[in-house]
């Protein structure tokens, strides 16, 4: 694999469709196991999430069914629920439906239930910037917030970012200039400079630094980072 | 995290009677909440309630409604006008996810980043009152020199509510024994030996909304923040200043320092030095140490006195030069 390759794969939605990378839409859906010459971290991932998935499953449903031998709630918003629920999340354009416990936060529903590893933990605390998503066009610490309190909102993630097979302009100019080392703070820098691009901020390149200083890159790529956003905010 | 019972209002009587801990931006709760710091039974998702709107008032004014979000309020062109300390203390805080995400009641409500308080493996009073104080005699670089007891020392860390602090905020409640309005000097309380209680909601009691009056002909209002980076910090020291002139002379004057304090800091000794009086350095320099006279240095955090000194005589040149 050449170095370029390896970066591709890095940019989450630039990787060619297989079934193994598919990720699965619903709770319950199985993937088939990867073949060998085709073993990646992503196919690899995507079945321990998949498996994750089918485990989870069965431990949630024995809950849902002793929930249901428990009087109703009687809440005012008829909204109580202890326990797994199912939870509705528009992602990326599609409804996706789970069973949800209200513990779980928005970052590992996406990756542990939905099967989109995409999104990444750093320090799981608000801190790094790595689960950055959009949450009605907003970029925020997916880490930080209950999936379940986001029902009804419009979740876009770095998978759902390129459109009809062409890259976003900000994926683009994170590969013209080289934003990245590792990678792994990758997906949550490209989400945040793709939300910067609608927001009130200067035009200097201070500004820019300013305006990512909630992604950290243990790597240090920052300068490239900073021409790349540059480079997308001339084009969009 | 500890499970608990999850419930969406959409009303605020809804969500008064819904008895429970409201969640709205969670940036500081569920925070806690994955460290265990913070174990409610009930969750209260308080994100549908309509109060996401800053109103200009009649008369002047502003009402800014408890939801919403910081990175609007900072962006609100009223607020830029009118309040620009207000926007800019918005915009020193956190990271531009976390100010899309963390809202104005929240903020008023942030908890202490006192590293004892956030780790259940050492005693905090704070967290477990009665089990001592691990900060007095511990690492305390980012402490309190300010308001602080032998029971707590944490710093309260919001930028917002300094600048609230300096505007002389009004906060509006509503709960189980109707609508309050508390303003912001009386808001919070010095730890004594409750430092598990920081403010004066009573139990289930909501912030609905904030109201800011008009401020005078002739302001100028202005945010400093010092920290150990320019970006996406806490402050080790900051200061809002709102700052009326009169000719040469200084009309009106509040001042309030964050970093330092165990609650946004007003100081009124500021006003006492300066009302009537020429803005001059001596002057500032005489207001500084009548505003940092009763701090008490800890072992490491000894170097905020004079930061906040120098932090005040700065925004006070700001906010008096004359174009």
């Amino acid at each position: 694999m050449n170095s370029r390759e390896t970066r591709d794969t890095l940019i989450e939605g630039n990787a060619q469709p297989s079934p193994e990378t598919t990720p699965s839409s619903t709770a319950g859906t199985e993937s088939s196991p990867p073949l060998f010459g085709r073993f990646s971290r992503r196919s690899f991932i995507a079945s321990l999430s998949a498996a994750g998935v089918v485990a989870g499953a069965s431990s949630l449903a024995a809950v849902a069914v002793a929930e249901q031998e428990k009087p109703a709630d009687a809440s005012e918003d008829d909204s109580a629920v202890p326990g797994a629920v199912p939870v509705t999340l528009n992602i990326n354009g599609r409804d996706h439906h789970v069973m949800l416990e209200p513990r779980v936060v928005l970052l590992h529903a996406l990756r542990d239930h939905l099967g989109m590893p995409g999104t990444k933990i750093g320090c799981d605390h608000g801190q790094c910037g790595a689960c950055t998503v959009h949450v009605n066009g907003r970029r925020v610490n997916s880490c930080l917030t209950l999936a379940i309190m986001h029902q009804g909102d419009r979740i876009t993630t770095i998978e759902g970012l390129a459109q009809n097979g062409k890259l976003h302009p900000v994926q683009q100019a994170f590969l013209d200039h080289d934003g990245f080392q590792c990678g792994y703070c990758t997906a949550g820098q490209i989400m945040s400079a793709a939300a910067l691009l609608h927001e009130p901020i200067g035009e200097d390149d201070d500004s820019v630094r300013a305006a990512m200083s909630g992604n950290i890159c243990r790597c240090g790529a920052y300068n490239n980072i900073v021409d790349a956003v540059q480079q997308a905010r001339k084009q969009v | 995290m500890q499970a608990f019972r999850y419930t969406k209002s959409t009303t605020v009587d809804a969500a008064v009677q819904a008895h429970g801990t409201y969640v709205a931006g969670g940036t500081t709760l569920i925070d806690l909440m994955k460290l265990n710091v913070e174990t409610p039974a009930s969750l209260v998702d308080i994100n549908p309630l309509p109060l996401a709107k800053v109103e200009a008032q009649p008369g002047g004014g502003l009402r800014i409604g408890a939801m919403v979000r910081n990175s609007d309020l900072a962006n609100d062109e009223q607020v830029k006008k009118h309040y620009a300390v207000l926007s800019e203390a918005l915009l020193s805080g956190a990271s531009p996810q976390l100010r899309n995400m963390a809202t104005t009641g929240g903020n008023l409500l942030q908890r202490t980043r006192c590293y004892y308080f956030r780790d259940t493996s050492y005693p905090c009073n704070k967290r477990e009152p009665g089990s001592g104080c691990s900060a007095t005699d511990g690492y305390n670089r980012i402490h309190a020199v300010l308001g602080g007891s032998e029971h707590c020392v944490a710093v309260m860390p919001s930028d917002m509510a300094v600048a609230m602090m300096a505007l002389e905020a009004t906060i509006h409640t509503s709960g189980s024994q109707g609508e309050r309005k508390i303003p912001i000097r009386e808001f919070y309380v010095l730890p004594g030996d409750t430092p598990q209680r920081e403010n004066t909601l009573l139990p289930g009691e909501l912030i609905t909304h904030v109201t800011l009056a008009p401020l005078p002909a002739n302001t100028r209002s202005y945010y400093l923040k010092l920290r150990d980076r320019a970006q996406y910090e806490f402050a080790l020291a900051s200061v809002a200043a709102v700052t009326t002139m009169k000719g040469r002379r200084i009309e009106r004057v509040r001042v309030a320092m964050g970093g330092v304090g165990t609650q946004p800091w007003y100081a009124p000794e500021v006003e006492k030095a300066l009302e009537g009086k020429e803005a001059t350095p001596e002057n500032f320099h005489r207001a500084a140490e009548a505003a940092l006279a009763h701090a008490r240095p800890l072992k490491d955090n000894g170097f905020k006195i004079e930061l906040a000194k120098r932090a005040i005589v700065r925004a006070l040149h700001v906010t008096t030069e004359t174009a």
